[in-house]
């Protein structure tokens, strides 16, 4: 594991270590090391030599290139960089080269971090293992026989590896925190709102959130703190700049009421090690001054059966735009309604189809109120439960993901267990909260665990002084 | 459901999904028992308003470069197969 990002750009400001140097080394070891992980998509080399000579230059003169001077991060192919082929893991964007930049990537450029490349994902952010990638599968860098989660499993397993020291990823209904825990990483979703999805290739809109990598709860402070707070080219951003994170990143938990969610935690499915790892992380908070107490948000239990309406129908929504009109892939046809069916045929993958169904379904006529308008009464139980139980604890805990990295292949065919592995985080995302994946131990097959801390919208500052608390605690 | 998802799926295709969807939305059952009549839905995590920006000129994408992205252009237009009198 290399050194944190924070002390890396420490070295870079000062002159002892030069940005370009490590911009070379992380390239050799992609080079060597990728072809059997297939974290990337594209790698950005000739990019990432001009920007770092960049941010070497400034140095040289006496200017400073910024909190991220001269480190490496890697970026998930759902967000734009202008002129560089974006492609969701998907055939249906082939050849697509975005004429804009995400808002995300900018302030990363502007804050002297080095854009290193591109890495894979499930299709349109739609998997919880990276197998959906229409350009093949990525592997955990702890065991290339398993998943490293997903969606944003590229990023994660790239920041596992060490090829960039922070990653970019977006987070619907779990997508940043379940790689992140089981490529043994911290994986941050932010509040919905806090950062900007301008260039970021839409899933499910009302759930979608771009959030951290990093192997440091201070270096995914850095990054978040870089990349949060309102853009004018996104009208869904909070339009308040939230506060800065890393000044208080070690303020402590004395006194923090801490509690452990009952209905994300002792649910079947989850790991006796897993189960385990939350306790003494709690155990570990309680001997740092906070208090713990078991507490109960009944209505986490039908989360996924909401989720698995909303984001599904937002997507088949958001998707419809893949058309063969306007760019990447078009089917030739006589008209123009077999050409659209045909590139759509063409161009998704299994997974996309079937969530375009099932959300086709859910919004239809005559299943709307059974399916969908349920799924927002859901939504709306989540959230008051969650109000409820804030009201006497400050933060709360429970696993990321239920089970350790599986097998590749192991739920391939079973699209429901596939789903099950978001249990835990897809509440988060109904609620619009902010949560994070901090890794705690090992458990079967000594592969990572991570432990998630769940915050109420912008309760990121008490998150991440809880999240650094047990970083120093992990076994 | 296929056609309004403007979606070509082959017969196996179709077959494959018809028994995926039922075992989703069977699960999803749960939920559509409920009786939440009282419940509002929430559509949006966030109280979103409208936000506006003055309205003066800016810079937009350039066109030649969002065209060129295009499977077909012509005349500064995103050129596509028949639309009128289709099969």
């Amino acid at each position: 594991m290399s050194a944190p990002a924070t002390d890396l750009v420490a070295s870079v400001r000062s002159g002892t270590e030069r940005a370009r140097d490590v911009v070379e080394a992380r390239l050799a070891d992609i080079e060597a090391r990728d072809p059997e992980l297939h974290a990337f998509l594209l790698v950005l080399a000739d990019d990432a030599r001009v920007a770092a000579d960049a941010v070497d230059a400034a140095v040289a003169v006496g200017d400073d290139p910024g909190p991220l001077a001269g480190v490496p991060v890697v970026l998930k192919d759902n967000l734009c960089v202008r002129g560089t082929p974006t492609t969701c893991g998907s055939r249906i964007l082939d050849g697509w080269r975005p004429p804009y930049t995400a808002t995300v990537v900018d302030r990363i450029k502007q804050a002297g971090g080095i854009v290193l490349g591109k890495t894979n994902l499930d299709e349109f952010a739609m998997g919880s293992s990276t197998e959906n990638s229409a350009f093949g599968p990525t592997r955990n860098p702890h065991d290339p026989s398993r998943v490293p989660g997903g969606s944003s499993g590229g990023s994660a397993a790239a920041v596992a590896a060490g090829f960039g020291l922070l990653g970019l990823g977006s987070d619907t209904g779990g997508s940043i925190r379940q790689p992140a825990a089981l490529c043994g990483v911290v994986g941050v979703k932010p509040t919905y709102g806090m950062v900007s999805r301008y260039g970021l290739v839409a899933f499910a809109s009302s759930l979608d959130q771009i959030g951290p990598f990093a192997t440091t709860v201070e270096d995914a402070a850095r990054l978040l703190d870089v990349i949060a707070g309102p853009d004018p080219f996104d009208s869904t951003c909070i339009a308040d700049a939230p506060p800065m994170l890393e000044p208080m990143l070690r303020d402590g938990v004395a006194g923090l009421r801490i509690g452990i969610v009952e209905e994300l935690t002792d649910v079947d499915g989850v790991q006796p090690e897993v189960r385990a790892a939350v306790e003494a992380a709690a155990a570990a908070l309680e001997a740092a001054g906070a208090s713990v107490e078991r507490v109960s948000v009944p209505s986490t239990v039908y989360g996924l059966s909401a989720y698995y309406l909303i984001a599904p129908a937002e997507a088949s929504s958001n998707l419809a735009r893949y058309d063969g009109v306007r760019y990447g892939l078009r089917v030739d046809a006589e008209d123009v309604a077999t050409m659209n069916a045909a590139t759509r045929a063409a161009g998704f993958g299994t997974e996309v189809k079937r969530r375009i169904m099932l959300g086709t379904y859910a919004l239809s006529a005559g299943y709307y109120d059974a399916y969908y308008g349920q799924a927002q009464r859901i939504r709306t139980l989540i959230i008051r439960d969650l109000a409820r139980v804030y009201e006497s604890r400050d933060v709360l805990l429970s696993p990321t993901s239920p089970t350790v990295a599986f097998e590749v292949g192991a739920k391939t065919a079973d699209p429901l267990s596939m789903y099950l592995s978001d249990v835990c985080t897809i509440p988060t995302n109904l609620a619009g909260h902010a949560a994070m994946s901090v890794p705690w131990g090992t458990g079967a097959a000594s592969l990572p665990v991570g432990v998630q801390v769940l915050a109420p919208a912008l309760g990121e500052a008490v998150m991440f002084r809880v999240a650094q608390a047990l970083e120093e605690a992990a076994p | 459901m296929a056609r309004l998802a403007r979606l070509a799926l082959t017969p196996e295709e179709v077959e494959r999904l018809t028994g995926e969807l039922g075992v989703i939305l069977d699960h999803a059952g749960d939920v559509s028992a409920l009786d939440l009549g009282d419940v509002e839905p929430t559509a949006h995590p966030l109280p979103l308003v409208n936000v506006l920006r003055a309205d003066e000129v800016r810079p937009t994408l350039d066109r030649d470069e969002v065209l060129a992205a295009a499977p077909d252009a012509e005349d500064g237009r995103f050129r596509v197969p028949r639309i009128l009198d289709a099969p």
